[in-house]
């Protein structure tokens, strides 16, 4: 367990030395394992599912950081675990410099108002048995900020804000189509006027041109708010559409993370590439010339993840220090400082990845 | 949720289209649906009555001119000191040993029955939904702890410890009340917490928490309104059932105490005489008897609205009959043909999925 807490190097984290008003939220070695029990009333915790293990992120002020990595690989938690939603094992979040990591109901409240989520499922975030008036004005009947009429008029504000016709006040949510519905939790997240909205997947559960509209609205509100978002998704082209940097998970740690542009075009780590090579492309050309990276087997059990670094059994380069020493999460020769690769082999640009290659041919 | 209300609202689109529109809640459907089903709207009828006939009481008293306690010993009782039956000497339903009034003295007990049934029901409700919501939501030790309170109360024999009380205080109302209500909440308590600890997974009640919404908050306002459909059917279904456990402690003496009418006194005492005064056993089992039904089938009607998926045999509305019609069709030829003699109407069956073959 000591290994996984020292996980990434703390010197090769920029936010230790820059730690200027630009950084809103720091998540510091972040780790956040689940009890498996055993059968029976007492149950012993038999082992611990490490859904999070040694997550370190910034995310600065009006910007957008983007959380990519497949299903299963502790995105959702750690949103959950910045939230406050779910305590942590160890580490620390950060929120605007103090520390608000498994803090109590009433001292985590002030934070509350700053840290808000959309959710993925737009049937499931919203109580059917409410209507949308009240769902929305559910934030200032929490923070006793507005009553009555006050209330009436901010939730019929936001309802425009965001879309939605404020005439359908009274309406229930089972009375919406999916966007709409995606549309009435972005106004309940807005209502505070938050800093921070931490978006799990938002337009996962729509449909494609839908998924454009919330995207351009949730674009225009940080624009108009100044907000930031921790943005989490699969579909890596929304992520490169919206993001500023980007973070790539694999199972429960960070792959790789740096600017948008730099870990999209020049990715180090080979599940960057090969998550990257995946990804369906729009242009044909560019779809038939590209180097499909497919990876063998399947992704390990967090319950027992692998030694060293944990991608190395499915990884294409993989060599013997790889199954025995972690790597650090750290800047490579001839990258930029912001971005950091956690793999002792990065990939080089234009190289090939060989197993995968051969297997491609079979 | 009135008829009224739903008029008012559909009068307000007719007329003035600017107005802010109005979803149909949960409860509007489920009274839509309600509406439809005749036989709920019989049953919501006969309990009306019921009502009506237990508040007027004693106007039944003065009208008759026969006080509930008040013995006619020379109109009352035949020469041989036996009732009299129905019709007799102005007994619209005849008297019982000591020559009291019938009509009366069931007027009475329906006060009492309905009193019990209800105030029962509703503290057994009350506890029960909060106790159910406390256990599934905070889970856990006080899951645990709460779920064995449960389970030692459903656990316990009714009679015994209803006798076992009787004989250490005084048979009296309030014995009852508690009795009743304490054999009740546990039953609604494992069906809440059950349906808590589904709820609780939801993702609007993490929303609810970002939001930083409290415990009771969450529990009260965003889990409470999605049982409210079960908790009502199962408080209408236990109405009648509470009314007949009142009628069984005062059947056996440990309910309420004479002379207080119930209607289980006043059949604990009818059984003496059922031989020679039929009357005095059959209206006070014919009261009993209307009451449960009633509430047992708005019961099932409401269940019915609130869950329209659930198929019922015996059905009052069109709707449902064609529903059955319907599913009906897709059952295999032999049940189809079963039930098609069942209801006298092989000829217009759709038989759509026959596969064997058809040589009957």
């Amino acid at each position: 367990m000591t290994d996984s807490l020292t996980g990434p190097a703390p010197s090769g984290f920029p936010s230790d030395t820059d730690l200027s008003d630009d950084v809103l939220v720091r998540v510091d070695n972040l780790v956040k394992h689940f009890p498996v029990k055993g059968n029976g009333m007492l149950g012993r915790t038999v082992s611990q599912v490490q859904a999070v293990d040694g997550v370190s992120l910034t995310v600065r002020r009006g910007k957008t950081l983007g959380l990519v990595g497949e299903t299963g690989c502790g995105k959702s938690t750690l949103a959950r675990c910045i939230a406050g939603l779910i305590p942590v094992t160890s580490g620390k979040v950060y929120f605007e410099g103090q520390d608000i990591t498994n803090l109590k109901r009433g001292t985590m409240r002030p934070f509350r108002r700053e840290i808000q989520m959309i959710f993925q499922d737009p049937y499931g975030a919203l109580n059917p048995r409410r209507r949308v008036g009240s769902i929305i004005g559910d934030p200032f009947a929490v923070h006793n900020t507005a009553t009555g009429a006050e209330r009436k008029r901010a939730v019929q504000d936001l309802m425009a804000r965001v879309g939605l016709n404020p005439e359908h006040y009274n309406r229930f949510p089972a009375e919406f189509s999916g966007g709409q519905r995606q549309r009435i939790g972005v106004a309940r997240a807005l209502a505070l006027r938050p800093k921070l909205i931490i978006c799990d997947e938002p337009v996962s559960a729509l449909d494609v041109s839908i998924q454009a509209q919330v995207l351009n609205l949730l674009a225009d509100l940080q624009d108009d708010f100044g907000l930031s978002y921790l943005f989490i998704a699969h579909d890596l082209e929304v992520v490169r559409h919206v993001s500023d940097s980007v973070t790539v998970m694999y199972l429960g740690r960070v792959a790789e993370s740096g600017p948008g542009d730099q870990v999209y075009d020049h990715p180090r780590h080979p599940y960057s590439a090969a998550l990257l090579s995946a990804a369906p492309a729009a242009d044909p050309d560019a779809a038939a010339a590209r180097q499909r990276i497919i990876l063998t087997g399947d992704v390990p059990s967090p319950i027992n993840p692998p030694p060293g670094c944990r991608f190395h059994p499915r990884c294409p380069k993989a060599q013997d220090l790889c199954g025995t020493a972690e790597p650090a999460l750290e800047a490579k020769a001839g990258d930029p400082a912001t971005h950091l690769t956690a793999c002792h082999f990065p990939v080089e640009t234009g190289e090939i990845l060989a197993r995968a290659d051969r297997r491609e041919q079979r | 949720m009135s008829v009224t209300e739903l008029q008012f609202q559909a009068a307000a689109v007719g007329d003035a289209p600017v107005a802010a529109i109005q979803g149909r809640s949960q409860w509007q459907l489920t009274w839509r649906r309600l509406r439809s089903d005749k036989v709920a709207i019989a049953s919501v009828g006969v309990i009306i009555l019921m009502i009506a006939f237990a508040l007027a009481a004693p106007l039944i008293a003065a009208i008759t001119g026969h006080p509930v306690d008040q013995a006619y010993p020379t109109t009352g009782q035949n020469s041989f000191g036996n009732p009299v039956g129905p019709g007799v000497h102005g007994f619209l339903l005849g008297t019982d040993q000591i020559g009291r009034d019938l009509l009366v003295r069931i007027a009475y007990g329906a006060r009492i029955s309905l009193f019990v049934g209800l105030l029962t029901t509703a503290l057994a409700t009350i506890a029960g939904v909060t106790l159910g919501l406390v256990a599934g939501y905070f889970g856990g030790v006080v899951d645990a702890i709460l779920a064995r309170f449960f389970d030692a109360a459903l656990a316990f024999p009714f009679i015994i410890l209803a006798l076992a009380l009787a004989s250490v205080f005084r048979p009296s109302l309030t014995i009852v009340i508690g009795v009743i209500s304490f054999f009740s909440w546990a039953g609604i308590s494992r069906i809440v917490r059950g349906q808590t600890l589904s709820l609780k997974e939801k993702e609007y009640i993490e929303a609810a928490k970002s939001l930083g919404a409290g415990p009771m908050r969450i529990m009260f306002i965003d889990i409470l309104p999605n049982l409210l459909g079960p908790v009502l059917v199962l408080a209408t279904l236990y109405i009648p059932t509470a009314v007949t456990f009142e009628a069984t402690l005062s059947f056996l003496g440990i309910g309420i105490p004479e002379p207080a009418p119930s209607w289980g006194n006043i059949l604990s005492e009818a059984q003496q005489f059922y031989q020679v005064a039929w009357w005095y056993i059959v209206f006070p089992a014919l009261a009993l008897l209307i009451t449960t039904l009633a509430f047992n089938l708005l019961g099932d009607g409401i269940r019915d609205a609130i869950d329209p998926r659930t198929e019922r045999i015996f059905a009052g509305s069109k709707a449902t009959r064609k529903r059955g019609r319907r599913k009906r069709g897709q059952l295999s030829l032999d049940q189809a043909i079963l039930v098609g003699q069942q209801d006298g109407q092989v000829t217009d069956l759709p038989i759509t999925n026959a596969g064997g073959d058809v040589t009957s």
